[in-house]
């Protein structure tokens, strides 16, 4: 069968994926998109240990729910300020909006 | 011409879902065309929901295509429609931090899979409940009442920043 290895291998290859992708994207937008494929891996390594350790309580997947609930609520808000950002500076590049640097 | 054995055919399941899953997120990371890395976003979502249906997490798969494909994946599209007239075609998506990023990602790597690979789990052998939706909505009603109402407050709060923030003046 499948064990818990191989999914805890999984959702860390996704998370250094979303990692990568994070720090190297300059759209505001992607970098989002990233942060998803981070919470995605998390997700998949609750339920995974959920899973195989305690498969009679569903804590795993309840947390994953969460997860999802708050990711979305993220996104929401993440995407609303990359739009208030491009109608006040025409850009959204991460590199571009620097007012804050010194 | 006999089937192979189930376990097998699980076993490649597994294998063709997370290498589908890995591949549509190293497209979503590394495409120049912000419409084709939101799609493959998706593809990415969908096949993680596979991998919830493998773990026998039906209801969250469900949910995973429902909230992450139906509404956060449709999010992203619309934002970048309605941000895409600074983002061309000829414009490089990776900033200057490539190497460094590269660097950082495969020390978590070195950090993560050693972890996954060697830890001793305490597995437990009992099957998982056959009918996982009475119990998640049981407990999501008693154990973890105070994390849903939570969870609510900031949905709505979500909502109303999403507005004000968006709004036109």
């Amino acid at each position: 069968m499948i064990s818990l290895d191989w999914y805890l291998i999984l959702a860390a290859l996704l998370f250094a994926i979303g990692v990568f992708g994070a720090l190297t994207r300059r759209n505001a937008v992607s970098i989002l998109m990233c942060l998803e494929l981070m919470l995605n891996a998390v997700n998949i390594n609750l339920v995974a240990f959920s899973r195989y350790i305690t498969p009679h309580l569903l804590t795993g997947q309840i947390f994953a729910i969460f997860v999802i609930g708050i990711a979305a609520a993220e996104a929401a808000l993440g995407l609303a300020i990359v739009l208030a950002i491009y109608r006040n500076r025409e850009t959204v590049n991460a590199d571009e909006i620097d007012l804050m640097k010194w | 011409m006999s089937l192979p054995e189930p376990v097998i055919i699980v076993q490649l399941a597994f294998l063709a879902f997370a290498a589908l899953t890995l591949g549509s997120a190293l497209m979503v990371v590394l495409s120049r065309n912000l419409l084709h890395s939101a799609l493959f976003l998706v593809l990415t979502f969908f096949s993680v929901a596979a991998i919830y249906v493998l773990l026998e997490a039906e209801f969250l798969a469900a949910i995973q295509v429902l909230i992450y494909v139906g509404a956060v994946a449709v999010l992203y599209l619309f934002a970048l429609m309605l941000t895409r007239r600074v983002t061309g075609e000829g414009i490089r998506q990776h900033n200057a931090q490539v190497v460094p990023a590269a660097a950082v990602a495969v020390i978590l790597l070195g950090i993560l899979l050693p972890v996954a690979w060697v830890g001793n789990w305490q597995l437990s052998s009992l099957p998982p409940p056959p009918d996982a939706i009475p119990l998640l909505g049981e407990s999501l009603m008693t154990t973890y009442a105070l994390p849903f109402e939570v969870m609510g407050v900031i949905l709505l709060v979500a909502l109303v920043g999403a507005i004000i923030l968006a709004r036109e003046n």
